[in-house]
Order: structure tokens, then sequence, then C-alpha cells
């Protein structure tokens, strides 16, 4: 039950409950759709990017507790942030899902998402957390706009 | 009256030792019979024997071991022909799986069969084995996909199933027992329908052969396919059964060694049935361990079986019943022990790790039924599917392990 409640957090289920920045937004300069056929979760993600920052990031789609409520609070972790904190928050988000399960949450900038650890615990669940985050990645790598890497 | 003795589900699970093991420290409560069947002792004895005393290739070897275990592998062929009241074991074709002897009756038969403006006629309850390899040879020939529709309560309408019949009806590929709503089809009807217009029908036994006995030629089809691995036999060997007059005139799947008469650059002919059909080295092992599958479902009687699944499966819709929130796909009359649902508030997936918490296994997905699960209207769902080995109180165990799902998912 301990590993359960590692899981499923609180916060977690907040955000699978009532999630966060939901909805096709006005402006969208670039967005990717992410699926998982085995499970058949699948989001879009909308970005609004300009003068290299996330101007605006919202998400449609369909999924489990753990895909819904990674969605919503990468989108609230990302607004307003550069592009390259993006590129840089998905990495961290990747390694802590990563990362053997009796290593504790990696510092860094995670801040609330930390609360995922307790995914590793559950491998066959960690595609469910990543899969926002995968098509988040698409979505900046169709951005027209150049990357910088400065 | 014939009386039969009932099944004493206590002494079979002696027979099955994985019930010998914990899960997450609880007893294993093993509901996903429909996804893949648990093994007895005397099939995983028959393999282990089999590589530690009788191994050799077969058909190839002048030596004593290699005639021994050519014998085994006929004897195993002669036993599933027995199995599904073959009429020969020449008909007996060893597979992988049913989709293999799918995608082989789909490439062989259909390419030679199929041609512009040709019909394929399944069902809206297809496994995704029984789609694709149809779509592949369709696209490949200009034939078309028509599809029987499933009713709410997760029939097949016969009546519509009759009008899609049409003159450019070629074959009729058709799950026995679906996989994800356990509805029994009656596919006599449809075989009756497609006789009438001297069209050949493919079951899918995949689900079929587990819960009661198959008879091909009582069932009148061409074609029969199913699995070792959901009959308590290994995984990777199954069995394509087909009339030997149409096996006969279909050319070969795969070509290579043990399916050729002679080769020449210029020509091969192709050795006889069943060896056209299966190219390269067998799976021996896996051939014996289903010999010994099939002798263990027939030492228990199969109407003994029929009777204990049907108040297991009544057993599990009634404690279903008493969980608020669940919402069954279908409502078949006739079914086997499997059910899918769906529960409110809480995603199958989520559900399947909360039961998993409790040492339940069930699936959680599509079970490989997209277009089903797209004519209920819902992604995915939890599955939970019964076999002679489960117990009353595993369906109890499923019904709380639902409840804790609900108590840990809306917090």
């Amino acid at each position: 039950m301990s590993e359960l409640r590692e899981l499923y957090q609180e916060v977690i289920l907040d955000h699978s409950k009532r999630p966060r920045n939901f909805g096709k937004p006005e402006a969208v300069t670039s967005e990717a759709h992410g699926r998982n056929p085995l499970c058949g979760d699948t989001l879009t993600v909308f970005l609004d990017l300009r003068d290299g920052t996330i101007r605006d990031i919202a998400w449609e789609g369909h999924g489990c507790a753990i895909s819904t409520a990674s969605a919503s609070m990468m989108t609230e972790s990302l607004k307003g942030k550069s592009i390259e904190d993006g590129r840089s928050l998905y990495e961290w988000f990747h390694r802590l899902l990563t990362a053997p399960p009796d290593l504790g949450p990696p510092a860094g900038p995670l801040g609330k998402l930390a609360v995922f650890t307790g995914v590793r615990e559950f491998p066959v669940r960690v595609k469910c957390a990543t899969l926002p985050w995968h098509t988040l990645k698409a979505a900046l790598d169709r951005d027209p706009a150049p990357v910088t890497t400065e | 009256m014939k009386i039969e003795t009932p099944l004493d589900v206590a002494r079979v699970r002696r027979d099955f030792p994985i019930f010998g093991r914990t899960v997450r420290g609880k007893p294993l409560v093993y509901l996903d019979n429909a996804n893949s069947t648990q093994k007895p002792r005397s099939v995983i004895e028959t393999e282990r024997r089999f590589y530690e005393t009788g191994y050799a290739n077969v058909h190839r070897g002048v030596y004593l071991l290699s005639q021994e275990a050519t014998e085994a592998y006929d004897r195993a062929r002669a036993r599933a022909a027995r199995f599904i009241g073959a009429a020969s074991p020449n008909e007996i074709v060893f597979v992988r799986g049913t989709t293999e002897a799918i995608n082989l009756v789909a490439a062989s038969w259909g390419r030679r069969s199929l041609g512009p403006g040709d019909e394929v006629l399944v069902s809206g309850m297809e496994h995704h084995s029984g789609i694709v390899p149809w779509q592949l040879v369709c696209e490949e020939r200009g034939a078309a996909l028509r599809v029987i529709p499933v009713t709410d309560d997760g029939e097949l309408d016969l009546e519509a199933a009759e009008g899609l019949f049409s003159p450019r009806t070629r074959i009729v590929s058709l799950i026995h027992v679906s996989n994800a709503l356990g509805t029994v089809n009656p596919v006599e009807a449809i075989v009756a329908l497609a006789r009438e217009r001297g069209v050949p029908v493919l079951l899918d036994g995949a689900q079929a052969i587990s819960h009661g006995p198959v008879d091909v030629q009582a069932l009148g089809c061409d074609f029969y396919a199913f699995s070792g691995h959901k009959l308590f036999g290994p995984t990777g060997i199954g069995v394509l059964w087909g009339r030997e007059s149409l096996l006969d005139a279909m050319p070969p799947y795969q070509g290579g060694g043990n399916m050729i008469h002679t080769v020449t650059f210029e020509k091969t002919t192709f050795a006889p049935l069943p060896f056209k059909f299966e190219a390269g080295t067998v799976h021996i092992a896996g051939a014996l361990g289903l010999h010994a599958a099939m002798d263990y479902v027939s030492s228990l009687s199969w109407p003994a079986i029929e009777a204990y699944e049907r108040t297991l499966v009544e057993r599990m819709l009634a404690r279903l019943a008493e969980v608020e929130g669940v919402r069954l796909l279908g409502a078949p009359r006739r079914r086997v022990g499997v059910v899918s649902l769906n529960l409110d508030g809480v995603h199958p997936h989520d559900a399947g790790t909360v039961l998993d918490s409790e040492g339940i296994a069930i699936r959680a997905g599509h079970h490989c039924a997209q277009p089903l699960m797209a004519r209920f209207g819902v992604p995915a769902a939890i599955r939970a599917s019964l076999s002679f080995y489960n117990t009353p109180e595993d369906c109890d165990a499923l019904a709380s392990g639902l409840r804790k799902a609900i108590e840990v998912l809306r917090g």
C-alpha cells in the first residue's frame, strides 16, 4: 500500500482529476501528437513559442491518472519558461524516471515534478509519465524558429 | 441422464506449479487467461524430459534419437487432429500460433483466390490478428473487407451478416469466441450462410479452444486456428487446421528446408501436406508440450469444465454488479468467462496497478481489438478472464480489488 501511496500522491490525484491547461488555446505556433499504442493513451501538446520563450502551453487528450497528471503538471511548470529551460527540464524528468529506484530524486530544477519519483517502483508505468514529455519534445523540435544553444 | 463428476478444483490447482507462489506477498489470483494460460506440470515435464533425454531434430537423422523425436512429433500432430476432429493428421499444420495461422491462410489462400473487387467478410469483434492479415492481402489484391456489426449486447448482428454476403464474398474469417467480450458467436449459423453460397469459413479459435470441445466437422468450417499457449501449452506453437482439398491447392507460405520435395535452380517441387507449410526447423518441444496439454485437458471432462466455468462467470458477474461504477462491455447471452469492464473515474491502467498490488493479474488496455473498443466508445477496458483452475474466491478478490482501486484513485 505504501508504494501505491507513493505512486498516487495527493498532488498527482488532484491533477488527474482536475487537469490544468486542458484544451486547445487560441495561439498555437507548434503542436505534436503523442500516443501509446499499447494502452491507447493519446494526447496533443500545444505550444505558443515566441522569442525563445514558451509563451503558452496546453494539452488535450485522455489517459490514465499518471499520464494525465504528468501532462497537467508539465504544462504548469513550463509556462513562461525559455525553450532552453523546457528542453533541460525534459532531460531532468527523463533522468528522474529512469534512475534506479533506490536513488533519491535528483537535484536540479524539477521542483514539484519530483512527486513522480514513485513511478520508478512501477516500471510498466514509466511510459505513462513520460508520454507527455516525449510529445513536448516533438512539438519543440517541430518549432520552425531556430533553437538557441547560447 | 448422465451425472458428471464435478471438477475437483483443488486437485486441478495442484497440477499447476505456478499456484505455489505468491505475488507481492499475496496468493496469485490469475485472471488473465484470455491472454495466456498457466502450464500444468505434465506440460513442463514433457518439455524438460524431451530436452534432457530425447532431443534431436526431426525428419533428418538416420539415428535413433532423431527417429524417436520424429515419432513423438508425428504423435503430437495426430493428437491435435483427434483433439479437434480433423479427418487426418495431414490437415494439421503446426504454426507459431493463431496469428501465424491466419497470416498463412491470408497470404497463401488469399493471394491465389482474391482479386480486385472481391470481398472478405469479418466481424466487428475480431482480434487484430483477424483483421490485419486480411487488410494486407486485400490491399495487395484490390479486395475489400466487409464487417459484420456488433450489437450493444456484444453479439453479432446476424440479420446484417446475411445482407453482407454478396456474389463477391470469397471467404469469411470469424472469431469463434470473442477475446474481449467472451461472446460465443453463433458460428454454425454463419457457416450455414456461407455454405449456401459456397464460401469457405475460417474460425479463429484462440479463445474457444480452452473453454469447450471443438469439433471442426460439427462446426462445418474450412479452417480452424488456435494457439498452444492459450490451451495450457507452450508459447510458440499453434495449429492451423484446414480441409485437405483446400490446403492441397494452396501455394506454400514460406520456403526453406523441410517443405520441399526436390530443389534445383530451375524448379522446386514441394513436399506433401502438412510439410509443405512447415518450412525450417519446427518447434518440436512445443509440439510435444502441446500434446501433453491436450492430454491434460482431455483427462478432465469438458462437461465438468463447462459447468464449473459457468458457475465462476456467474459469481464474477454477481460480484461485479455489487461494485459501484462498474460498466460491463456487452452482455452476450452465450458467453465464456471473459469479462471486460470500465470503472467510473478510474482508468483501466490505474486499476490494473492497484489490482497487481493485491496479487491479481488482469489485462488493461484495448485487448488487440481497437475497432471493438471504438464500437463501445472506450479507449481501453479492464478484462478479467477465467479458467477452470480459478476459484470463486478469485472472483471475490477481483471485486475487492476494484473497490480498493476506487478508494485509491478517487481519493
